[in-house]
């Protein structure tokens, strides 16, 4: 049990853990301060300069930078921060790619939040020259898309590809207004160390980063990823009996949320027109659909035709421990070698 | 060998060339001098001497200061005055061998000034002349006189006594004595160094570093390139003592690689002092060990603020991050970190061995000191000065610069460059020191000083500032990335004659509320230039907005050329170069400039002829028609 730490929050007595910062405490009391660059699971950055507050009726500063201390005095707004606030939300906003209806993060968006709570003036927004030129998108890697023009540059992907992935195949490059979160040498994704593993998509609070093809699922099942034998715990999201979305399960104790390139974005296996369905066995040099009894049967017939290390068995990783356990007391027990192996190591 | 021993021979040797009985030219050979033509100099010195049989020493020293005099040469003769010529070329290189090396004309009219007792008809004591006179050079002491390369120089010259004097005394009483003397950070915020170096000496941990910010990255500033050409080694002095005093083992100077030369020397020096024993392992045979190397920079602006050149150091991308914890506590690797500028360490030498009492007794009640400055812009005497803090802007600008170049009137005075703020005559009395320039809208800054004159348009000079800032913010945090942007386009527009009413209103609006939310000090003070310039010279930006006219005469959209029709004799000179046959006229006619063909280029003013002067070039537009 960490340390508790009593703070008021705009007159609110609440309690916080040791160790946190004034963001999170705001937060977990069900007080919102607007931020766009702080992420639980990630070391704050203090980026966005949103998330400002008065601390004992003195000092200004930012929350997700500023630990809890006993007694301390929060006040989240105050003339002077909604003022601040205000400039860097228009500043934001006059940077950004507006057409929210064509974006799969609208009624999502942290920036949509952010607005929503700070308030918007078109008159004094249209005082700002909006941005005219559209950045090119990096489509480059299969499963994802980076929109330059939806980023915020909170660093959120950033720093998931660091201290996430450890992978650190993305970085602030240019300078300035210029600034844009890309490869070394600000090359395309595909060209980076990036593993595709997607955690920065699930991460990114706005539209930058996108799943290709992505689909709102209608309603979600817990279950766990077929790929390998982790067990990564995932939400599948499913549309009208198909699978379009995989989520990690925060909840996984295998996993905690997380997922791989496979278990993320290989789903679509499943309603794949060429999805082997039934067993097929080569008939006058020909494959033709058979019944699974048929094709026992012939295996059946084939393995007894051998015997010791005349026999080698390699099983999948996509398998259970279970099923390979099983296969390797086949091997041995039944087919008497130990010539048993599994693709797990590649 | 004992100190004392090492500098026994350094003085000897020192004593060796200054009173030596063949001819000693001094040639002033640091970044300012060369670009001059100071290695063309030598090398016409030396043929010279070849030529004629003439045995001479010829030595290259740092920069001296009056950067309008460069090439410098500082000519002893055996016995003789120690002469300083101005403005050295080939030519006068070859005239002074032969009329004052060979013969004993010393050819006043190429001489700056005399040098330390000597006098010399006709030629005036450099330290009493204009330039020297209020000066106060305690940091640039060597510069100019010593050898940069030889490390021998500096030691005759008072160099690692301060540290010999350090390594006997406790650190507490080091820190003590910084404490005491009022030293404050000369990188341009001014904070206590006293202060800093205690919390570094108390912070916990064994592996602590020292760092040097030579990323000195104002536009026309070049104090720190200077001093590392011309003294290196006061720096690695200071930065050894600070690390004995904090208990560091390793020092970084963070040096920008556009500095090739203060780069060369530094290594040179290092390599040096580790010969003598002032640097690595058991320094002058005590305990204590301590390592430097120079780290090249590769350029970013926003590298010059501590926590992005300790991210440079550790190898990711210069970013600034939010403090605290501040690098005394958590600096580079984690680790506690001393980060100092250039002048601020090469002080700590000569407080050390000449006390804080002596350094307190210099400048005013909270600042300390002396204060160096590169003065450019629109001065007669541009160069490197170091003057006692307390001392007023006219002074520096009118006593040491010679007041404004080719007799212009004064508009503004700016210091502190992108961080900085434009200062108008009303402040001209505003004294030198850290709360003073402060309270005006400006800052101190690391120490560049920008003169201007009538001619220069204070809307375009903010639109300067913003350029340079908004190019060089990192682009992390929200306010100093796109805040800075947007200001630059209602800069632009203002420049280009398409203000709007409420545009200075947005931009004091805009300016604030980037100071109070950006992350760095890069963004907190990038709005400055603007709203200095709003406050000092508003006028300046309603003629922009409302009347749609340049008063400085600089902004095309907002200036207009006309032929003054009592002046014009029809000569067609000027429609002949018009390069937009904007001019009409027949010849021994009266000639118009269509103003809406004018692209307002001035080739018409260039061109008529003195005995005429019948284009004027005027502010504000005229309408199509008008004259």
């Amino acid at each position: 049990m960490k340390e508790k730490i009593n703070l008021t929050i705009n007159g609110r007595s609440v309690t916080a853990e040791k160790g946190m910062n004034v963001l999170e405490a705001s937060l977990r009391n069900n007080i919102y301060i607007p931020h766009l660059c702080f992420h639980a699971e990630l070391q704050p950055a203090g980026a966005c300069r949103l998330c400002m507050v008065e601390l004992d009726g003195q000092r200004t500063t930012i929350a997700c930078k500023t630990p809890v201390e006993e007694g301390m005095v929060v006040r989240t707004e105050s003339p002077e921060i909604s003022e601040t606030r205000k400039v860097a939300l228009e500043l934001l906003v006059a940077d950004h790619d507006t057409d929210c209806l064509n974006c799969v993060q609208n009624t999502k968006c942290a920036l949509q939040r952010v607005a929503d709570h700070v308030g918007m003036n078109l008159k004094r927004l249209q005082r700002l020259k909006f941005r005219e030129e559209k950045l090119p998108v990096d489509d480059s890697n299969p499963f994802f898309t980076f929109n330059p023009n939806r980023c915020v540059l909170c660093g959120i992907c950033v720093r998931t590809c660091s201290e996430v992935q450890g992978a650190e195949a993305i970085d602030f490059t240019n300078r300035g207004s210029e600034a844009i979160v890309a490869g070394f040498g600000a090359k395309p994704r595909i060209e980076s160390n990036c593993e595709s593993c997607g955690e920065c998509v699930v991460r990114c609070p706005v539209g930058a980063l996108t799943e290709k093809d992505y689909e709102r699922p209608t309603h979600q099942v817990r279950t766990v990823c077929s790929f390998c034998g982790c067990g990564c715990g995932l939400f599948l999201g499913v549309r009208d009996n198909r699978i379009v979305s995989a989520k990690g399960d925060i909840n996984s104790r295998a996993s905690q949320g997380r997922l791989c390139v496979k278990g993320r974005f290989g789903f679509r296996f499943v309603n794949h027109p060429e999805r082997l369905t039934s067993p097929l066995i080569k008939k006058d040099g020909e494959f033709v659909e058979a019944s699974w009894d048929e094709a026992l049967d012939l295996i059946v017939e084939k393995f007894s035709r051998f015997k010791g290390d005349q026999f080698a068995a390699i099983s999948s990783a996509k398998c259970t421990n279970e099923d390979n356990y099983l296969t390797q007391k086949f091997t041995r027990a039944v087919m008497g070698t130990n010539n048993i192996d599994h693709c797990a190591r590649l | 060998m004992k100190f004392s021993d090492i500098k026994k021979s350094a003085e000897d040797e020192w004593h060796a060339l200054q009173q030596g009985n063949v001819p000693l030219i001094v040639i002033g050979a640091a970044t300012c001098g060369r670009s001059a033509g100071a290695l063309g100099v030598k090398k016409t010195f030396e043929e010279e001497f070849q030529n004629r049989g003439i045995q001479a020493e010829i030595v290259e020293v740092g920069c001296l200061g009056p950067c309008y005099a460069e090439p410098l040469v500082n000519i002893i003769k055996p016995g003789g005055p120690n002469i300083l010529y101005k403005n050295v070329t080939g030519k006068i290189a070859v005239e002074l061998v032969e009329n004052y090396i060979v013969n004993d004309n010393p050819l006043p009219e190429y001489a700056l000034g005399t040098l330390g007792d000597s006098k010399v008809d006709g030629i005036p004591v450099l330290m009493e002349t204009p330039f020297f006179k209020s000066q106060a050079r305690e940091l640039f002491r060597n510069s100019g006189f010593i050898d940069p390369t030889n490390i021998n120089h500096y030691i005759a010259n008072g160099g690692y006594s301060g540290l010999a004097k350090a390594l006997e005394m406790e650190p507490a009483k080091v820190v003590e004595e910084i404490k005491a003397s009022g030293l404050r950070g000369r990188g341009g915020g001014g904070f206590p160094t006293g202060m800093k170096w205690e919390f570094c000496f108390n912070a916990p941990g064994d592996e602590k570093y020292v760092i040097c910010n030579a990323d000195e990255g104002d536009p026309g500033a070049f104090m720190d390139r200077s001093l590392l050409e011309s003294d290196p080694h006061a720096l690695i002095e200071g930065m050894t003592i600070a690390g004995y005093t904090i208990g560091a083992g390793k020092g970084y100077i963070y040096c920008r690689a556009e500095y090739p030369l203060a780069v060369k020397r530094l290594r040179n020096a290092i390599a040096q002092s580790k010969e003598k024993g002032f640097l690595g392992e058991n320094i002058l045979g005590g305990k204590f060990n301590f390592d430097l190397e120079v780290f090249l920079g590769a350029g970013a602006f926003v590298c010059g603020e501590e926590t992005a050149l300790i991210a440079s150091i550790e190898g990711g991308r210069g970013m600034p991050r939010h403090r605290p914890p501040f690098p005394a506590q958590s600096g580079l690797r984690g680790k506690p970190t001393l980060l100092n500028n250039v002048k601020t360490y090469s002080y700590v030498p000569k407080i050390i061995n000449r006390g804080a009492d002596w350094f307190a007794g210099i400048g005013t009640e909270k600042s300390k000191g002396t204060a160096v400055f590169a003065l450019t812009g629109k001065v007669t005497n541009c160069g490197l000065i170091e003057v006692p803090m307390g001392i007023s802007l006219r002074e520096i600008i009118y006593d040491i610069g010679g007041g404004v170049s080719d007799g212009g009137e004064f508009k503004a005075v700016q210091t502190g460059g992108p961080s900085g703020g434009c200062l108008p005559a009303s402040h001209l009395d505003t004294p030198i020191d850290y709360d003073s320039l402060r309270a005006a809208g400006s800052i101190m800054g690391s120490g560049g000083m920008v003169v201007m004159d009538q001619g220069t348009c204070m809307v375009d000079v903010a639109r300067y500032f913003l350029d340079f800032t908004q190019k060089e913010t990192c682009g992390e945090c929200v306010p100093c990335r796109l805040g800075t942007k947007q200001m630059l386009n209602i800069l632009e527009e203002i420049t280009e004659g398409k203000g709007k009413p409420e545009d200075v209103d947005q931009l004091v609006e805009m300016g604030e509320a980037i100071k109070k939310a950006s992350l760095c000090g890069l963004g907190q003070t990038a709005p400055n230039p603007v709203l200095t310039t709003i406050r000092y010279f508003r006028e300046e930006y309603d003629a922009h907005i409302q009347n749609r006219s340049c008063p400085a005469l600089l902004c095309k959209e907002l200036i207009s050329f006309r032929i003054i029709p009592e002046k014009c004799t029809g000569c067609m000179i000027c429609a002949r170069a018009c390069p937009t046959d904007a001019i009409t006229g027949e010849k021994k006619q009266v000639h118009v400039i269509d103003q809406s063909k004018c692209i307002r280029c001035g080739v018409c003013l260039e061109k008529c002829p003195k005995n005429f002067l019948a284009v004027e070039c005027i502010a504000g537009q005229l309408s199509e028609g008008e004259q």
